[in-house]
């Protein structure tokens, strides 16, 4: 390793060690104590913290409610970001524009998207957006953000028009490199041109960007955080529903007055072992 | 494009420049006592605490105003020895048993009796006192007189009749209720224990809501949910007075500190009533609060800290008056005080003063805890929101609050 080297990589190493790789040795460390507001903890436990989120029935609770939520968003973003794709790379004029139309959401930050939604689209009363229209057809007024499963509505439609622009670009860049000389030899040997040459050559030739995508989409809605706290919860924390596993821990770690870093640590453990399972899985059946 | 020694160059900058950040403190020479606060809503309070500081004459105050998840920043900060040597927050015994704040019993001393005893309480813990409470704040149900003669509906004085009332206020685009926007879930499940006689918490630091009735109480709160007069899903949450100020409701659960702005829309026409009882071994309740004046136990200034939070919140009355009066609309801790408060003698307020003394109930008590508080609120919410089985959901709190005393208390 020359000085040059380390000139380079150091700084950015150190602070990838310092605010990285240390706190996440820090909080597996605290995941085999008991420590309630100290992050200094004397009592060692053993696995006790992972005996009490393994038998915890909210925690377990919001691992399952995202497994399903994973299971329903995933091929769902997965489906509509490469329509789009398709529908964007196959006009001939104006394609940049379309391009940047649909990435912009993703430029947009959570919190005010979810402000957006919550406050003006899908408020409850009579004269929010969605009331309007619903007052229109006679309906009475929906309290969206409250009522299952209306609340799953908002969240999804908030994560697709949040995420669908970012995946799109993904999908466009594969279909981009896909050699033109393979469709045109699939025309000549009589393929259609919709389903035949998409299943036969658009889809075999995106497999590198599918596996991407999938990979990203299922780490996200593990990940889930930002929109479900902004829409669902109050300052007197959030309700039992739709609670993504990471706000639970939040709120046992750190939210008003938790300050449980043991069972916290404990949980994220738990599910970043979840994560890299389930990752693995799917890589494996997919690559197959 | 920037080249890579500019960046680094930047970066070096950028360090230093938050080196000296961290003190820019007015105080500025590392001997001032550094004093935190929540950020208020009212304009005002800010630059009152800062006169407030910079009157003291023994050592400088620096005032941090936090904007924010206070709560979050300040457990954060107290668990490194770079915490506020002053601060203001609630007693919970978890944050007493981890020793992060010292006793203040021969600060409040002499002065002790004059305290409201129920917001003393609130800040105690094994018998010792570790916050000076700063100001009242409380939650009572706002209803509009108007509405009520239409209707030809009086006042409730129990739950029944509440609901029922709700019911027949609910006309048109007017709901009878509103009480957040999760239907009551976060605010509700005290009053409904204590309208059934019940508590989070007994004395004996047992569990207060194992029992048949609770089940009852929170079944009332799903009645409620499910009989179409209850305003769900406004702009504004119930801390706002907005859906009541509008008329999108004719009662309202908010606060004490909405009494201003609800005066200013509908003139005399309000009232305030507690959460009414729902059978005779219940009583009408209000919640009450108050944020505690305290000092950090890992403090390098433990006895300036306590000095300066004597001088402030137990000599300095003319300033808890001011406090309490002049920007925001709270009660003050004091007795003396709270009497003596010209704003609070007439109208909506004096019913508030005459609710904390005689229905107070502790919103937040130190032993009921945030695993508990979360443990409660989920089985709250699963009963009025998803209509679960309440004895069931109860059942599960219930050994839940149970393990996490035997923890705290053996």
């Amino acid at each position: 390793m020359t000085r040059s080297f380390w000139l380079f990589v150091g700084p950015f190493f150190l602070g990838l060690l310092v605010f990285v790789y240390v706190p996440i040795g820090w909080s597996v460390l605290l995941s085999f104590f008991d420590a309630r507001n100290t992050v200094t903890p004397t009592t060692f436990v053993g696995f006790d913290n992972y005996a009490d989120m393994l038998t915890d029935g909210p925690f377990l609770q919001s691992l399952g409610t995202f497994s399903l939520f994973a299971l329903f968003v995933v091929p769902l973003t997965f489906v509509l970001a490469l329509a789009l794709a398709l529908l964007v790379n196959g006009i001939q004029f104006m394609q940049t524009f379309f391009r940047s139309v649909f990435f912009l959401p993703f430029a947009c930050s959570y919190v005010v998207a979810s402000l957006v939604w919550k406050l003006s689209i899908f408020n409850g009363v009579r004269f929010g957006l969605a009331n309007t229209l619903l007052g229109w057809f006679g309906e009475e007024p929906i309290p969206w953000t409250v009522t299952p499963p209306w609340y799953w509505l908002v969240l999804v439609t908030l994560r697709l028009w949040l995420q669908l622009g970012f995946y799109m670009i993904l999908f466009i860049a594969g279909l981009q490199r896909i050699p033109q000389h393979l469709y045109e030899a699939a025309w000549i040997d009589g393929a259609s041109r919709g389903w035949q040459t998409l299943r036969y050559i658009t889809m075999p030739q995106l497999r590198t960007t599918s596996v991407a995508v999938l990979l990203l989409l299922l780490v996200a809605a593990y990940q889930a955080f930002d929109e479900f706290y902004n829409v669902l919860g109050t300052d007197r924390g959030y309700p039992p529903f739709a609670r993504p596993p990471l706000i639970y821990l939040y709120y046992t770690a750190l939210g008003s007055g938790g300050q449980d870093f043991g069972h916290g640590s404990a949980g994220a453990v738990i599910l970043t072992l979840l994560i890299a399972g389930v990752t693995l899985l799917q890589g494996k059946v997919i690559t197959r | 494009m920037i080249s890579r020694r500019r960046l680094l160059t930047a970066a070096g900058a950028t360090a230093l420049l938050t080196a000296c950040g961290s003190n820019t403190g007015r105080g500025g020479d590392g001997q001032a006592l550094r004093q935190w606060y929540h950020a208020y809503g009212e304009p005002g309070v800010q630059q009152a605490v800062e006169r407030y500081a910079k009157s003291y004459g023994k050592v400088p105050v620096d005032v941090q105003w936090n904007p924010g998840d206070y709560d979050s920043k300040l457990a954060t900060s107290l668990l490194s020895g770079s915490g506020p040597d002053v601060f203001e927050s609630t007693t919970q015994v978890s944050a007493v048993r981890a020793g992060q704040m010292v006793p203040l019993d021969d600060v409040i001393a002499s002065a002790k009796d004059d305290f409201t005893a129920s917001i003393l309480a609130g800040h105690t813990v094994d018998g010792q006192i570790y916050g000076i409470p700063q100001a009242v704040d409380m939650q009572m149900l706002f209803y509009r007189k108007s509405m009520f003669a239409s209707a030809g509906v009086t006042p409730p004085s129990t739950v029944d009749e509440l609901v029922s009332a709700a019911r027949r206020l609910t006309t048109g685009g007017v709901k009878g209720l509103f009480a957040g926007n999760d239907g009551g879930v976060a605010v509700l499940g005290g009053p409904a224990l204590w309208s059934a006689g019940l508590d989070y918490v007994t004395p004996q630091h047992q569990v207060g809501f194992d029992d048949p009735l609770a089940a009852q109480a929170i079944g009332k709160l799903r009645e409620l949910n499910t009989s179409g007069a209850l305003l769900l899903g406004a702009v504004k949450d119930w801390a706002e007075p907005d859906a009541f100020t509008q008329g999108l409701v004719a009662m309202q659960w908010t606060g004490l500190w909405t009494v201003p702005a609800v005066q200013k829309a509908l003139g005399d026409d309000f009232g305030v009533l507690p959460w009414p009882r729902l059978n005779d071994s219940g009583r009408p309740s209000v919640p009450v609060g108050a944020f505690g004046a305290m000092v950090n136990a890992k403090s390098a200034k433990v006895a300036e800290a306590k000095e300066f939070v004597r001088w402030l919140w137990v000599e300095r009355t003319d300033y808890q008056a001011d406090f309490n009066q002049s920007y925001g609309f709270h009660i003050p801790p004091r007795q003396s005080l709270a009497a003596s408060a010209e704003k609070l003698k007439t109208g909506a307020a004096a019913d508030a003063v005459k609710f904390v003394r005689d229905n107070a109930k502790a919103s937040n008590p130190p032993d009921w805890t945030s695993a508990m508080r979360t443990a409660f609120g989920d089985a709250v919410s699963q009963v009025v929101r998803d209509g679960a089985d309440a004895s069931t959901e109860l059942r599960g709190a219930v050994a839940k609050v149970r393990d996490e005393l035997k923890r705290l208390y053996g």
